[in-house]
């Protein structure tokens, strides 16, 4: 083993190391902000690091190729830190109200966020499990850090058994793999089927369901689903941003990764598989989301049905659909941590403000934030010259390319449904005489995460190839 | 540099509408105004390159590229373009700078301008587009400001409806525009202007079946963005909201319904103008549609007694005469007189904006009379306006016009009869400019004592401006001299001869001669006319008007047209969506159509919820089930 190679596993251990740091900085410093701060500080340490280490060109294996440093990786990495950043920043004010302001929070955060920055690099199995179940375990006990509130325990504790339940999956799926192998590493295995003639074998196409399986449940692929909605709305609502966008991330990741590396000549069975898989999440994700009056519960459903929509890149089995889904998940990142910033805006110590009711004339009383939700509900719905147009355009057009013109139809046609529950927010906003008098939790971290979700979905939407071309560099080369 | 022309009233406006409220609000044209004057300093110097025979088409960049389909934004600087550019940053400067004293203390100061800053951004973005998507989204954008500026005092109900109307109505002639556009990329395969244009020739013969009517494409493609031109210009049948339109501040007015937006169909038909060569269906109707809205607006303007309403119905009238002139194929005379029209009807609508200003918002010119002498620079601004837009010899608006019935008379026989009506509608322009001139400014006041005692001419910041278009109104022209008065006095069509072609069609200078004199005959006449009416013998209007009852009624109630829609179309809606709309407002329907259209959507929605039960075990088991499914469907059903 060489220990050079070490050094390129240096954003996880500085990583790792805030994480420690903060959990005893909690023990030394009653203000948190000083917690969150350096928690920012490390965010920013790691991925400096992470960005030199690009420049001078190291990219690489490490260990045998179990760990791997590439475009790739990196550039869900970076979804990861933003994610992160976007969470601390809008979380300061939010957890006083809650009047949860605990050190483990920003703690679990970064352990929740190694955890991604580990299965976005795995390059064996084992390593990837490793990092699934930090990822998990942190976000199962962030789900309920708000310890007093039932319905936060509660989706703590849904989130933790049927998160448990997907775990097993992925062990079996691992384990099939192995015995037809004899290895866990994804190169491996991908030449293991191919020289061994196991493509055709039942018992291989059983182990990738499994996976289909485990990774589904954390994208929250229907029928895998059925936690999100509960645990979206029961944990605090900065928690929830934070888990609508990285766990999901990282959950794209590892699918890309082992779909397009272990199993890259079986396209068209996972493909095959997916294709239902989307249009039902799609269905269910907009078909359940019109009835929903709780705006948290309704974005969960909405985060499904993105997922729905994101996922046709990976169904295409080619490059350039990996490409797309990427694009996809960064828009993403930005347009649903605003939404939900916007959410947290309106929670007060006296009131939830998660009702669509809170919403009703928010643009007479508050026209700057009611112009934000706006153009936020604009992107998630998929209007041009938003960034969420330029998202989905993207992912159609592959699938497109890719020959799945029924499938696209499909995915316009509950795009069309959707845009009913995005714009009834707007319609809220604008259209309804507001009720009592209502102030925002406005604080300086707030305002600088709606400013750059802001700026990126407007920045994206008028200029996609600055994204799209990073997006192409990573995967392509 | 380029981009900085439009970039620099976009800066404005985002500083004005971001900081306006709080920290900039009184003071928002010291954001505005440098940045209009500052893009038409560009302006002169993108003008001057292109004078200089440097054409730009520059790519900035791809908005989205994926295979074939390629989408850039990019911007075309031609000799089109750049009179365009003239003409909407020159006007825009005067007026913002007129606005400072007519806005002055409106609650909406900063507002203001931020909207029209942003007009102004989207006004170039339109000209300066190179290919159809930018055109669009500058169309649209145009559209939106204009809408945001005549509902701009909002508290009236008036303005606010005004403002719906414009925009409903638009949206007839936009979705037709959109039609033609994605017909041209499916056509063609591309959006950019140069592609297109060089491409259309081999289309020609090419069909498409629409509800089984075979249609030739490029009379299709033709017919539908001439839709768009129809709505945004108010032409007939599209015309009704324009008039409305004048419920916005008359800053607005001057510079959106007169000078500039509502030229925006004109200049896209002339841009297009390698498309309509190849249709003489599209010619033909283009044409027709000009005449008849050129006479037929003219003569509402005959009795109308609404300062501004004569000036937009007179807007429309000479809107009419430019689609005259693109539709016989002289374009060059049809966008030199979108130029000269634009400072003469600036002009007019400010001239009109004192006068509303000095007598506290009294529109009707009935009430006015004997202004002269209380406002002696406005009067002879809107004098010489006045008798531009008539066609007097020398003026600008002589010599467009001219260009236009000449052309139109050489245009065969459909020519000669667009061209009677052409002069006709000139009598009545001559006509009702001074009529308006004679109620408004001479006789004796008519008006309330308290309303007197307040008149006055107004500050310099407002006169200034109209001293400026003054000018223009007269000079402007000058590019254009007919080769009959001067050897290569036509320099305006031999700028734009490269763009927009020369008319084929010469005809022989004493018929040119004839034509003229002729219009200027009847331009006299009309002058006349409304002095006989109007000044010698005051009792005539009366006498004439229950003479012609039945006429007066027609012309006064503008046609019915208004009447018309309502009863066949906004009434029959309005019915319709009745339950809708009333659902919408005491939260009902919410649940009906937003959360259940279709009704079928919302049930399923509410039944398949109650699988969300809530308990583990269940969701256990769906997930379990799920797995059987798939590994039943992948495994053993192979």
């Amino acid at each position: 083993m060489d220990l050079q190679d070490l050094r390129l596993l240096a954003p996880e251990i500085v990583f790792i190391l805030f994480a420690l740091i903060l959990l005893l900085l909690d023990l030394m410093v009653k203000r948190k902000e000083v917690i969150a701060l350096t928690g920012l500080v490390g965010v920013g340490i790691s991925a400096y690091i992470n960005y030199r280490l690009v420049k001078m060109g190291w990219l690489g294996g490490v260990l045998q190729d179990v760990f791997l440093f590439d475009g790739y990786s990196n550039f869900f990495k970076l979804i990861f830190y933003i994610n992160l950043v976007l969470t601390i920043l809008i979380s300061l004010r939010y957890m006083k109200i809650e009047q949860t302001s605990y050190g483990e929070y920003y703690c679990l955060l970064f352990f929740a966020t190694s955890g991604m920055m580990i299965m976005a690099s795995a390059g064996d199995l084992i390593v990837l499990y490793l990092g699934l179940e930090l990822m998990a375990l942190s976000t199962y006990v962030l789900a309920g850090i708000i310890r007093r509130q039932r319905r936060s325990a509660e989706a703590a504790m849904k989130y933790f058994f049927l998160g448990a339940f997907s775990s097993a999956f992925l062990l079996y799926g691992i384990a099939i793999v192995y015995g037809l192998t004899g290895t866990t590493h994804l190169k491996g295995i991908a030449s293991g089927l191919h020289e061994l003639g196991l493509l055709n074998n039942p018992i291989t196409l059983l182990g990738l369901v499994f996976f289909i399986i485990a990774f589904g449940f954390k994208i929250a692929l229907v029928p895998f689903h059925m936690w999100a909605p509960d645990v979206y709305e029961g944990a605090p609502t900065s928690v929830t941003a934070f888990m609508s966008v990285g766990p999901k991330a990282a959950g794209f990741a590892v699918i890309g990764r082992v779909f397009f590396d272990a199993f890259a000549e079986l396209d068209i069975q996972w493909s095959a598989i997916l294709v239902p898989l989307a249009i039902l999440t799609m269905a269910t994700g907009s078909i359940l989301a019109l009835s929903q009056r709780n705006i948290k519960r309704m974005l969960a459903y909405s985060s499904i049905a993105h997922a729905g929509y994101a996922i046709l890149g990976i169904i295409t089995g080619t490059a350039e659909g990996l490409v797309s889904t990427m694009n996809y998940l960064m828009i993403y990142t930005f347009m649903n941590i605003g939404a939900f910033s916007v959410v947290i805006l309106l929670r007060r110590e006296d009131l939830l403000g998660e009702d669509l009711e809170d919403y009703a004339g928010l643009s007479k009383e508050h026209p700057v934030a009611a112009a934000l939700m706006l153009i936020f509900m604009f992107s998630l719905t998929g209007i041009p010259p938003t960034a969420g147009f330029i998202a989905k355009f993207y992912v159609f057009m592959e699938a497109i390319y890719s020959g799945y013109v029924p499938l696209v139809i499909v995915a316009v046609l509950f795009s069309v449904v959707s845009a009913f529950f995005y714009l009834r927010v707007v319609m809220y906003m604008y259209m309804k005489e507001p009720g009592e008098r209502v102030e925002l939790s406005m604080s300086g971290g707030m305002g600088i995460a709606l400013t750059i979700t802001t700026i990126m979905v407007i920045l994206l939407g008028i200029y996609p190839s600055l994204l799209l071309e990073f997006v192409r560099a990573s995967v392509l080369g | 540099m380029l981009i900085l022309i439009p970039l620099l009233p976009f800066i404005a406006f985002l500083i004005n509408i971001l900081f306006g409220r709080r920290f900039i609000r009184d003071r928002a044209h010291y954001v505005s105004i440098p940045a209009v004057v500052g893009s038409f300093i560009l302006s002169v110097g993108a003008f001057m390159d292109v004078l200089d025979g440097r054409v730009i088409n520059v790519n900035l960049y791809e908005w989205v590229i994926s295979g074939s389909f390629v989408v850039p934004v990019g911007f075309l600087i031609d000799q089109l373009t750049a009179i365009m550019l003239i003409v909407v940053t020159s006007i825009s400067s005067l007026i913002f700078i007129y606005s400072v004293g007519y806005m002055h203390g409106d609650r909406g100061y900063y507002r203001f301008f931020a909207y029209l800053s942003l007009f102004v951004f989207s006004m170039l973005v339109l000209v300066m587009s190179n290919n159809f998507l930018l055109l669009y989204f500058g169309w649209e954008a145009v559209g939106l400001c204009s809408y945001l500026l005549i509902g701009f005092w909002y508290e009236r109900p008036s303005a606010s409806n005004a403002g719906k109307k414009a925009f409903i109505v638009n949206r007839f002639g936009d979705f037709g525009f959109g039609l033609g556009i994605i017909l041209i990329f499916l056509t063609f395969g591309s959006l950019e202007y140069l592609k297109v244009f060089s491409e259309a020739g081999s289309i020609l013969g090419q069909k498409t079946s629409i509800f089984g009517l075979e249609v030739e494409t490029i009379t299709l493609i033709c017919l539908l963005l001439f839709c768009g031109a129809v709505g945004k210009s108010a032409q007939i049948p599209l015309h009704v909201w324009l008039p409305d339109a004048m419920e916005g501040p008359t800053p607005v007015s001057a510079l959106i319904h007169a000078a500039t937006m509502v030229t925006a169909g004109v200049f896209m038909v002339a841009r297009c103008n390698p498309l309509f060569n190849l249709s003489h269906t599209a010619m033909t109707t283009v044409a027709v549609v000009g005449g008849v809205t050129a006479i037929f607006a003219a003569s509402i303007g005959l009795v109308q007694n609404d300062i501004k309403r004569i000036i937009a119905y007179s807007t429309v009238s000479q809107l009419g005469y430019m689609f005259l002139a693109l539709g016989v194929g002289a374009y060059t005379a049809g966008i030199f007189h979108l130029y000269t029209h634009a400072y003469f009807k600036a002009l007019l609508f400010l001239g009109s904006g004192s006068v509303i200003h000095a007598l506290h918002d009294e529109m009707n010119i009935q009430r006015m009379g004997g202004l002269k002498r209380y406002m002696p620079i406005t009067y002879w601004t809107f004098v010489i306006a006045s008798l531009s837009i008539s066609g007097i010899p020398g003026l600008a608006g002589f010599f467009s016009k001219d260009e236009i019935l000449y052309r139109t008379f050489l245009g065969g026989g459909t020519g000669k009869i667009l061209w009677v009506l052409g002069t006709i509608a000139a009598l009545m322009t001559a006509f009702y400019s001074f009529r308006l001139i004679y109620l408004a400014f001479h006789g004796d006041f008519r008006g309330s004592e308290e309303q007197l005692r307040h008149v006055h001419e107004s500050p310099p910041v407002m006169t200034i401006p109209l001293i400026l278009l003054a000018i223009g109104a007269i000079a402007a022209g000058w590019v254009g001299i007919p080769s009959i008065f001067m050897e290569h006095g036509d320099r305006i069509g031999e700028f734009l001869a490269p763009v927009l072609g020369r008319p084929e069609a010469e005809g022989a200078h004493s018929t040119e001669v004839m034509v003229m004199t002729l219009s200027v005959i009847v331009s006299i006449i009309g002058i006349l006319m409304a002095y006989i009416m109007y000044v010698k013998k005051t009792d005539l209007p009366e006498r004439m008007g229950s003479a012609l009852r039945p006429i007066y009624t027609m012309l006064y109630n503008k046609y019915w047209f208004d009447e018309f829609y309502h009863v066949t179309i906004v009434r029959p809606v309005l019915r319709a969506s009745e339950k809708v709309f009333l659902g919408f407002f005491d939260g009902r329907i919410i649940e009906g159509v937003v959360n259940g259209v279709p009704d079928l959507i919302g049930s399923f929605s509410q039944r398949f919820r109650r699988i969300q039960t809530g308990l583990l075990s269940s969701y256990g088991l769906i997930m379990v089930l799920g797995a059987i499914i798939i590994i039943w469907a992948v495994i053993f059903s192979r």
